[in-house]
């Protein structure tokens, strides 16, 4: 029965890691896809997938946080469901950020145009700076973190989310100016 | 002129974390303990019956190997393979896959 006490432990870390990071791989999966219905699905398979996978991603990770393996797997299914279905990334992210803000209407009407902006901007980003700003802005995750999800090395990540940053204002700049 | 900080100050307030709906949660949830609980009883079941005959000592820690680490193998399959094919919503992928568990582990088990 040494078996099925490993597999109650195992379980036990993985409802832990799964109660942790509901939220981060939704919110990853939802920036990414752009619509709740599908952001569920790609949140769903990864679970699925990560529990497959679990026992040894935990032996393998020698201590280090599994925020980073759960990402990169939700961020491999994305690119399987972008790939599968000829699908592109939506812009329509109103609901989640843009009718969060608390202002008076002039404002509030100015700042969710501002948002809207941004968030266009990210969508048109190329995909490796689009999903680090992801990843940094939505999923507050580090360097470390980010470098681990995507495969780099910490100074390939930062000067990435650098480059990202440059590319988005200046996309914003000329939009303003345009 | 957005200035880098603007930028991400922006950054900041657009992509906010999103709370998955309360019943995304109760699904995933329901369904990861179904499958796992599952598992676990279908070994104990077995184990106690089988153990029973000497002659199924050696088999049977093999089979408990093989068909636990199985279990979570074929669940994703499953599951994911009935949703490409069907389209079906997330809660019946989980019972079929859980099915599909419960059924590979009888027949392995019988083996």
């Amino acid at each position: 029965m040494i078996e099925s006490a490993d597999k109650r432990r195992l379980d036990g870390d993985f409802t832990e890691l799964y109660r942790a990071h509901l939220r981060d791989v939704y919110s990853y999966a939802y920036y990414r896809v752009g619509n709740h219905h599908d952001a569920e699905d790609l949140t769903e398979q990864t679970f699925l997938q990560a529990y497959r996978h679990f026992e040894r991603a935990q032996r393998e990770s020698d201590g280090r946080p599994l925020r980073p393996w759960l990402i990169r797997i939700a961020h491999n299914l994305a690119a399987n469901y972008y790939r599968d279905r000829s699908r592109k990334p939506q812009t329509q992210l109103e609901d989640a950020a843009v009718v969060s803000a608390t202002h008076d209407t002039e404002t509030l009407v100015e700042g969710r145009q501002e948002l809207r902006d941004v968030l266009a901007g990210v969508s048109s980003l190329p995909d490796d700076r689009r999903e680090a700003l992801i990843m940094r802005f939505a999923l507050g995750m580090d360097n470390r973190e980010i470098a681990r999800a995507l495969d780099r090395s910490e100074g390939a990540t930062k000067v990435l989310i650098h480059r990202a940053i440059k590319q988005l204002e200046q996309q914003l700049e000329e939009a303003v100016d345009g | 002129m957005a200035e880098m900080g603007d930028v991400e100050a922006l950054l900041r307030s657009a992509l906010v974390p999103v709370e998955p709906s309360e019943a995304l949660s109760d699904r995933l949830q329901r369904g990861l303990s179904e499958i796992t609980d599952l598992a676990v009883e279908e070994l104990a079941d077995w184990e106690l019956s089988t153990m029973r005959d000497p002659r199924n000592w050696g088999p049977t820690v093999a089979a408990v190997v093989a068909g636990g680490a199985a279990a979570g193998g074929l669940v994703v399959l499953s599951a994911r393979q009935r949703r490409r094919h069907r389209g079906s919503g997330p809660m019946r992928s989980l019972q079929h896959g859980v099915r599909e568990v419960s059924s590979d582990l009888r027949s392995r088990l019988r083996r």
